[in-house]
């Protein structure tokens, strides 16, 4: 095998792992769309981090993040509805991404493979930050664990219970930043959010408990990277999307599996 | 029965609540407190603010002004009004219960055995009746091992001899721990033979006492004009407390 092959193989695998734990927990929260807000925050990340020459994957992380925190305390407020207050914040940062990589010529050149990923270029100083950033932000949603799910099972309980909601939220959402940060280079900034739930979501069916599901998410995230890099390089198709039609290939057919007495 | 007929010290103590929420004063002036030993019933109409004077006793909500003390180190077990679990959440009636307490072990069978729902223990919780979530709910308070209950409408979805059972169990629990209870209901004629001091509530106190009294005075009945004092076939003991004070009630 290549070893632009391998390296793709060891990137997709590395963020498929952490997407499992964390879409799961996006799915129980109901956050699909505020992990599309951040996916579409992270090309201004991307046009920041170029235009102040820095990492794109620095500049992706401080958007998300700040996009992230943002989010969290407008919707706190309660002035809007929470799904409008998304979509103000998801059009108006990917618009402002597009508008500002206009004024980039590298970046306009290449501007497909941040929206779709292009995870064939992976490079080791990717596969180094993917794993580092991977290892701490799987290490942190442990530590979280226990009141990260109390409180999504019932927010006021848990409070009552000493579980101090404010700060593990805004420790979850950042973590999430930088989970979205790490997708972006494998499946671009427009199929984040597929790479998060599809697998957790393919994962429920086989799940009694949240971590079983948890750890057959990131396992079926991982078959699915494999799956969907053997399908591009047979059919000469783009990478990211290919990962995601497995993916969602997984997904059909566990919701194809006969129902469990109980489940 | 063992009752504690001399409530102990006071659990929870507020004085003078005052909560707006956006324009709306939800609350006017409350004063609440609940004893050791002692089960306090708030009632009121819809929107009366029973909920939110819940919250404010939780620590869940800020008053505008008022004072409230809580024993320090007070261990409070939470029922709250509902719990819909997302359906993708795979979460059994055992680990719900298990979140209350780290070392939960055997007491998580226990807790629920006490209340009478041993059965649901491997269930996934989206599956249970609603009168078996009103005692997993309990149960997960119970586990706590609570000095204090604060139950949120606990007959919530439950049939009408399911709730005489409910409120059989919630005094019962109380005879055992000695454990004050403060619990919202919508009907006084419910939660009649198993509380001990009414609080009727609607944006500010109208009246309290003992049920009995409560259930004749005037305040309660203009609250509640349907109900008629000779209803009150549940009661099974006869206080002398304190009369209710017709209530400085401004139009709601």
């Amino acid at each position: 095998m290549d070893d632009f092959l391998l390296r793709a193989l060891a990137a997709g695998v590395g963020v498929a792992l952490v997407a499992g734990p964390f879409g799961s927990f996006v799915i129980w929260r109901r956050m699909a769309y505020f992990g599309d807000t951040l996916a579409h925050a992270s090309l201004l990340g991307v046009a920041l981090g170029f235009a102040l020459h820095l990492n794109p994957a620095a500049g992706v992380l401080a958007i998300c993040a700040g996009v992230a925190l943002l989010l969290l305390a407008l919707q706190r407020r309660k002035r809007l509805p929470g799904d409008a207050i998304l979509g103000i914040l998801s059009h108006g940062a990917l618009s402002l991404g597009l508008v500002t990589v206009a004024f980039l010529e590298t970046l306009r050149v290449d501007l497909i493979s941040y929206l779709f990923g292009d995870v064939l270029a992976v490079t080791r100083g990717d596969l180094l930050w993917i794993y580092g950033g991977g290892i701490t932000a799987l290490a942190a949603l442990f530590a979280l664990w226990k009141p990260l799910l109390a409180m999504t099972v019932h927010e006021d309980l848990a409070r009552v219970e000493g579980v101090r909601v404010d700060l593990i939220q805004s420790a979850f959402v950042l973590l999430l930043a930088v989970v979205v940060a790490l997708l972006m280079k494998v499946v671009g900034m427009l199929l984040i959010t597929a790479l998060l739930i599809i697998p957790a979501a393919a994962a429920r069916r086989f799940a009694r408990s949240p971590e079983a599901m948890a750890v057959a998410a990131a396992l079926l995230g991982c078959v699915a990277v494999g799956g969907g890099l053997w399908g591009s390089l047979r059919w000469d198709t783009p990478a990211g999307p290919s990962v995601v039609v497995a993916a969602a290939a997984l997904f059909a057919m566990s919701e194809a599996v006969p129902a469990r007495r109980r489940g | 029965m063992p009752k504690m007929e001399d409530p102990g010290r006071p659990l929870l103590f507020l004085r003078g609540v005052t909560v707006n929420l956006g324009a709306t004063r939800v609350l006017d002036n409350v004063d609440l407190a609940v004893a050791a030993g002692e089960i306090v019933t708030l009632i009121g109409p819809n929107g009366a603010g029973k909920t939110t004077l819940l919250r404010v006793a939780l620590g869940l909500l800020q008053p505008e002004s008022g004072e409230m003390r809580l024993e320090p180190k007070l261990r409070i077990g939470y029922m709250p009004q509902r719990l819909a679990v997302d359906p993708a959440l795979p979460l059994t009636v055992r680990r719900f219960l298990s979140m209350a307490a780290p070392e939960a072990g055997d007491r998580v069978e226990n807790a629920l055995a006490r209340v009478g729902a041993p059965r649901t223990l491997h269930t996934p919780i989206q599956s249970i009746s609603g009168g078996e979530m009103q005692r997993v709910l309990l149960a997960r308070a119970l586990l706590r091992d609570p000095e204090l209950l604060v139950l949120d409408e606990p007959s919530q979805g439950v049939d009408l001899a399911g709730q005489e059972e409910l409120f059989a169990l919630i005094t019962g629990i109380r005879d055992e721990r000695g454990c004050g209870v403060l619990m919202v209901s919508h009907d006084l004629h419910l939660v009649m033979s198993s509380t001990d001091r009414v609080v009727c509530l609607n944006r500010t106190i109208c009246c309290t006492g003992a049920p009995l009294a409560v259930s004749s005075d005037p305040a309660y009945l203009r609250l509640f004009p349907t109900s008629l004092p000779g209803f009150a076939l549940y009661a099974h003991r006869h206080d002398n407390g304190d009369t209710c004070s017709t209530g400085d009630r401004h139009d709601g």
